[in-house]
């Protein structure tokens, strides 16, 4: 450790940098693997048996098949923006790992803004997603990012609101502070307001990641697959690992939030195992959701996002706010 | 490089949308060109017959020994009540007599058959509204886990899965087999157990009823207009059901309900189709119960094509299908094929009620809608 913290920062930078992408990277493709078996049970299937025991080399051969797929760019399609798409869109789904702390002292950047940077980075799929959706030059996929600008701007704030809970009573929006903040105890369990704000934090969170039932932009059976339905091969594979790394990083998000991030039994180096552990916990939490429920109408989101969700979040954060000022011993 | 999204700067924006024929909701192969403003449907132009297979000329050439196996193929998610209706008409012709078991035994098809078939379309609707990637493929799977077990029954009764064969002029064509009565009994209480699930997993979730009530209302009088028969109609308030309206083949000897509901939206059809569901289990338990030993055909098993000939003379038979009025038409003069035939396919007359109430919504209704119309194109286009 000694060795390592005498390089020069941006040195550190660059190695935990490439150590953390080449972890991510590696997890998502699991997550797929462990999402598809987590369904399969749900709906009384088996899920991916045949590659590997137990199906474990299927994202494997998924990622092969994606990788040796023609490239196929439709003719009427703007091909700068229908190729860069991907990019846009993947770039800050991954720039979301970059800004958690795994365990104290493990991570890229521990910035004294990192929730609020966290949450802008997460908001900014949007361009990427635009962008797929419009130089595919297809009608299925203007509706689909039609609908997504809508969305995401409707859940934005709720989510933000949710997850601004826990910032307020750590009193800090640096993510290493929140989760020293909970080593006596987890945001979770603080009373009423906790439950209450991680209920909307997963609630916001499965519409922020466009998930089903608030799948409305792929809606496979109204716009067959939305803003990718021009995409395959690698550019697919690109979308859909980013679509998943969102996923990730929001449930690493909620572990940091409110479920106390590395804490857990066990000596300190298993800290980010447990974390990794909560942060699939939450991850299992979205995918239950996801598989439950049917698909609800954009006016319907809408309508319960900016009804329901934001005076609701709204008021659970002024709540928050008025406790802690209450608590607080006057001097 | 050409114009392609050409959108009418002038008024309001309009967008033209090919759904269809080859779309994951179409239900088989249905073209919907939908004009939208925004999400907003406000025209639709359905264009059907894509999967046209002459089924009408064919049956002028096969002979009645043959056809029904093909009447199958109508509406091949249920294959008995288009045999049902093609071996009728033939009998209503001919006025051949058939035995009391056969009618028990056709009537506890059709029944069967409404419940596989009902466990499909709730399955496949709950997919166009929840998403092959989402909570609508969980009931999908769910339901075609019972649909199984029907069709186990079918195959273990006849030796095929969705088109049967088992019906031909004057009874049926195989008796049930040793221990049949106990799976089928066991396998209609199995279903019935799991019915609630579903109604406690789709009733009790707030998006469900969110996305089906009020939506796709077929008012009293439109259904009226347009015709329409089956679940749809008894949805919009109306109460006629042929098997109790018309009873044919036995249906007067058993008890059961017609449900009717009066929203006439999308819920007020899956309630419909519930209730059925449990009506036709109750059926199928008075049928066990009261099997009648005897004859199952009044005539001799099939031997060759000229077994069968049907005297001069016409005659329409329809039966209620699990979508509805089922009608065959049948024009024979007196050799072993029919003269000619014409089909009444439910699923055609009611899919001509989406014009109707599809202006209006919103491209996912749409979905909604079709899937609670519950059309096959096997029998649309025929």
């Amino acid at each position: 450790m000694t060795a390592f913290t005498s390089l020069p920062a941006a040195v550190q930078a660059l190695i935990m940098g490439s150590a953390v992408l080449g972890a991510v990277v590696g997890i998502l493709a699991y997550v797929t693997l462990l999402e598809r078996k987590f369904a399969a049970r749900l709906q009384s299937r088996i899920g991916p048996y045949r590659v590997g025991p137990h199906g474990l080399l299927q994202p494997i051969a998924d990622g092969v098949k994606l990788l040796l797929k023609e490239h196929i760019e439709p003719a009427t399609a703007d091909r700068p923006v229908f190729n860069l798409a991907p990019v846009v869109f993947l770039i800050p789904c991954l720039l979301m790992f970059g800004l958690i702390p795994f365990a104290p002292g493990i991570g890229v950047a521990d910035l004294d803004t990192g929730v609020l940077f966290f949450l802008a980075v997460a908001s900014m799929e949007i361009v990427g997603l635009f962008m797929a959706g419009w130089g595919s030059n297809n009608k299925y996929a203007l509706l689909s990012v039609m609908r997504a600008v809508n969305q995401i701007i409707s859940y934005d704030l709720p989510f933000l609101f949710a997850a601004l809970v826990p910032v307020m009573l750590a009193g800090s929006l640096r993510m290493s502070d929140i989760a020293v903040a909970q080593q006596g105890l987890w945001f979770i369990a603080y009373p009423v307001l906790g439950q209450l704000a991680f209920i909307a934090f997963i609630l916001t969170a499965v519409a922020a990641e466009n998930r089903a039932p608030f799948d409305i932009l792929e809606a496979e059976s109204e716009l067959v697959a939305g803003f990718r339905v021009e995409y395959s091969g690698m550019k697919f594979a690109i979308i859909q690992l980013a679509e998943y790394a969102h996923v990730l990083g929001a449930s690493f998000l909620g572990a940091l939030l409110f479920l106390g991030a590395w804490s857990g039994p066990g000596p300190i180096w298993l800290g980010p195992l447990w974390f990794l552990i909560k942060a699939l916990f939450v991850f299992l939490l979205l995918t239950w959701v996801r598989w439950s429920f049917v698909r609800i109408r954009v006016d319907q989101i809408l309508r319960v996002s900016w009804k329901l969700m934001l005076p609701a979040s709204l008021l659970l954060l002024l709540t928050t706010a008025a406790v802690i000022v209450w608590r607080t011993p006057h001097a | 490089m050409p114009e392609v999204r050409a959108l009418d700067y002038h008024g309001s924006e309009r967008l033209t949308m090919n759904m269809g024929p080859q779309h994951p909701s179409a239900h088989g192969v249905f073209r919907a060109i939908l004009t939208l403003e925004g999400e907003t449907v406000v025209g639709v132009d359905a264009v059907i017959g894509y999967l046209h297979r002459c089924h009408e000329k064919l049956a002028e050439t096969l002979a009645y020994v043959q056809y029904p196996s093909i009447a199958s193929k109508t509406d091949y998610v249920a294959a008995m009540s288009s045999e049902l209706a093609y071996v009728m008409a033939a009998e209503k012709i001919g006025q051949f007599e058939v035995p009391k078991r056969a009618q028990y035994l056709r009537v506890l098809m059709g029944e069967l058959q409404r419940i596989a078939s009902h466990c499909l379309w709730l399955g496949t609707w709950c997919m166009d509204m929840g998403g092959a990637l989402g909570g609508g493929a969980t009931i999908f799977l769910y339901c075609i886990r019972e649909r199984e077990l029907v069709l186990d029954l079918f195959e273990s009764l006849v030796g095929a899965r969705l088109l049967y064969g088992f019906h031909q002029v004057g009874g049926v064509r195989y008796d049930l087999p040793e221990g049949w009565t106990t799976q089928c009994r066991s396998t209609v209480d199995l279903i019935e157990q799991r019915l609630g699930e579903y109604e406690a997993m789709l009733e009790d979730n707030p998006f469900f009823t969110m996305r089906t009530k009020g939506v796709g209302i077929v008012s009293k009088e439109l259904a009226q207009d347009i015709g329409i028969s089956g679940p749809l109609l008894r949805g919009s308030g109306i109460n006629f059901d042929l098997r109790r309206n018309q009873p044919y083949s036995s249906y007067e000897d058993f008890q059961f309900r017609v449900p009717v509901e009066t929203d006439g939206d999308c819920h007020a059809r899956y309630r419909v189709r519930m209730v059925e569901f449990r009506e036709s289990i109750k059926i199928i338990r008075q049928i066990l119960d009261g099997l009648p030993e005897g004859p199952i055909s009044s005539r001799p098993g099939v031997k060759s094509l000229a077994q069968v000939k049907v005297p001069k003379g016409e005659a329409y038979a329809r039966v209620e299908g699990p979508r509805g009025e089922v009608g065959c038409y049948l024009v024979a003069d007196g050799t072993n094929k029919p003269y000619r035939m014409k089909w009444r396919g439910a699923s055609f007359s009611n899919l001509a009620v989406l014009p109707h109430i599809l202006p209006g919504c919103s491209v996912a209704d749409v979905v909604a809608i079709m899937g609670s119309v519950d059309p096959v194109f096997g029998e649309v286009d025929r």
